[in-house]
């Protein structure tokens, strides 16, 4: 036990990181994921005795773009070293083994850990032709998400490719894309959606996982609520701009320079929920708006198709289409029942018949 | 179908459908109204002073003696729930950025607290007017389905988007969907309701100004 034990605190050890910053980074995660302050100690406890739960990350239709921003935004930090104390069992992108052994590391993870390893999962899962737009070890990714899942305590899915379709779903979606909660329904499945997600909500999400053996809170998008609770509009430090009515114009007007509100160069803050704003990125630096560029919106379903990225959340989402014809259209019937109305009154004056005394006296 | 996908839409394909209606209903209107046209008076045209369309037009802007102490609450809430409404759509900085988009120009917009304020302003004087109705036995003889239709039309999207602002009952997303959606509605059924009188109501004060000068009376 004693062995176990000391996975993660030696392995923190090793990469100089004491006892009490590895509680103080509990302490922090557990407030970030709005948890009583005792939680922070129990997640300390359970991860520190954590059993190197097996972790199988299978990737699908996707950039690789969720893996290099869990990986290597951070490093190395505790994020980073949680991630050496899980065992992961199958990671395409970071494992050695390829072929055939790769394959075989899969099957020996399920087999031996079946029913309780965590799979995470980037990468939307594409139905047209039978799934053949993306293939691992000649089988399909549904068939192997399928196979995968059977065995898995429970799901996450990581980015937006895999909450919710994300970019290969985008209009037209040629390859029939769909996220993994629209196959997978007997498991519990957590999104994490972001293009890429916010590492400190992945490493808070198998730190909740390692505490409690079970998922945090979920909205109704299957989010943990610690995170993506609000908005990054009623987050954002610009925000005190947007309610003065001061607004960049341009990315290099006067507006821009001084750090005003982004809504009308097409920020999308005020309708996606993420953690930006409070987390930011690459270990605190800063995050889109910060760096001067509107929120895309990316942690919401269909992102992509939400109009363009650079209008403003009040303009129309796409050319209109309709209203020029329509308004030919009602000229010409306003013209047509003008000229109706006009014929009638001619009518009427051309049948007029004079009225005389005699007519009156009959 | 998420929220968003549904704002989305509302952006999108549902913006394009309300304003095609929109344009179609008013140009429709428009043309027919004023081709109908009025016979000549080919009797002697009598000069009185304030007898003109023009004059008419402004007059009836102000309430006549007497009225405003009548009927306190129609002149009041009414003023008031059109002047915010003016400054609501007009003036609220998203409000101009649909214009722009719609447009290609836009204009100086007004500090969201003061659109705020007018909102609130506009949402009370609504609902007086709307009691008024509802308590007056003569106002309320007078009203027709048209009467609390429109009425209806009107508060939803001034109701729900001063809601969306707030972050009122509905996720923000949500509500700015059914704000856009509310507007949308009120443009479709615009040109066929008497609101179209947004259209005409100068229009039909200088028919009225001109036909009845041309008789020398200042109506």
């Amino acid at each position: 036990m004693r062995e176990e034990e000391g996975v993660l605190l030696a392995g923190l050890a090793e990469h100089g990181v004491s006892r009490r910053s590895f509680l103080k980074f509990c302490t922090t995660l557990a407030s970030a994921m709005a948890l009583p302050p005792a939680a922070g100690l129990a997640m300390a406890e359970a991860m520190a005795s954590a059993r190197r739960p097996s972790v199988i990350w299978l990737p699908f239709q996707e950039c690789t773009g969720c893996t290099e921003s869990i990986t290597r935004s951070h490093a190395p930090t505790i994020e980073s070293l949680i991630f050496n104390v899980i065992s992961l069992d199958y990671q395409e992108t970071l494992m050695a083994a390829a072929g055939h052994q790769a394959e075989e590391a899969l099957h020996n993870a399920i087999k031996d850990n079946f029913g309780k390893y965590l799979l995470i999962v980037d990468g939307s899962i594409p139905l047209g032709l039978d799934g053949a737009y993306s293939c691992i070890a000649g089988k399909s990714n549904l068939e192997t998400l399928k196979e995968v899942a059977k065995g898995a305590a429970a799901i996450v899915a990581m980015g937006t490719c895999a909450a919710y379709g994300g970019i290969p779903k985008a209009n037209p979606n040629p390859t029939g894309a769909v996220s993994v909660s629209d196959i997978i329904k007997d498991k519990p499945i957590v999104n994490i959606p972001g293009c890429p997600p916010i590492p400190v909500v992945m490493t808070g999400v198998l730190a909740h996982f390692l505490t409690f053996g079970s998922l945090p809170e979920l909205d109704k998008l299957g989010r943990p609520k610690a995170f993506y609770g609000e908005t990054i509009h009623d987050r954002c430090y610009r925000r005190a701009f947007y309610d003065q009515g001061k607004f960049a114009k341009t990315f290099d007007d006067e507006g821009a320079r001084n750090g005003w509100c982004l809504f009308e160069l097409g920020c999308k803050g005020p309708v996606t929920y993420n953690a930006c704003a409070t987390a930011k990125w690459n270990g605190g630096t800063s995050w889109p708006v910060e760096s001067g560029h509107g929120c895309l919106g990316c942690s919401e379903p269909d992102f992509w198709d939400a109009g363009s990225f650079y209008k403003a959340l009040s303009m129309p989402a796409s050319p209109l289409k309709v209203a020029a014809g329509a308004a030919v259209a009602g000229a010409a019937l306003g013209a047509a029942v003008s000229f109706a109305n006009r014929t009638k009154k001619g009518a009427a004056k051309a049948g007029h018949e004079t009225t005389t005394l005699p007519d009156l006296e009959k | 179908m998420s929220e968003l996908q549904l704002l989305t839409w509302a952006r999108g394909s549902g913006l394009d459908l309300a304003i095609g209606i929109f344009l179609m209903g008013v140009l429709w209107r428009l043309f027919e109204i004023y081709s109908l046209g009025r016979k000549k008076d080919l009797a002697e045209p009598r000069t009185v002073a304030g007898a003109s369309g023009m004059s008419t037009v402004l007059r009836r802007s102000i309430p006549p003696a007497g009225m405003l102490k009548n009927s306190p609450v129609t002149y009041v809430a009414g003023y008031v729930f059109h002047v915010g409404l003016a400054i609501i759509v007009f003036f609220f900085a998203p409000h101009i950025k649909l214009f722009e988009g719609l447009l290609g120009f836009s204009w100086p917009g007004l500090p969201s607290q003061i659109v705020d304020f007018a909102a609130v302003l506009t949402i009370i004087a609504m609902l007086v007017l709307l009691f008024d109705r509802i308590t007056k036995p003569v106002k309320r003889y007078l009203s027709t389905f048209q009467d609390w239709f429109t009425w209806t039309l009107t508060f939803l999207p001034v109701l729900t988007g001063w809601m969306a602002v707030q972050h009122l009952l509905l996720p923000y997303t949500t509500m700015l969907a059914l704000h856009i959606l509310t507007a949308e509605l009120l443009l479709i059924f615009l040109p066929f309701t008497k609101l179209f009188h947004a259209f005409t109501v100068f229009g039909s004060r200088w028919y009225n100004g001109t036909v009845n000068g041309h008789k020398g009376v200042a109506v």
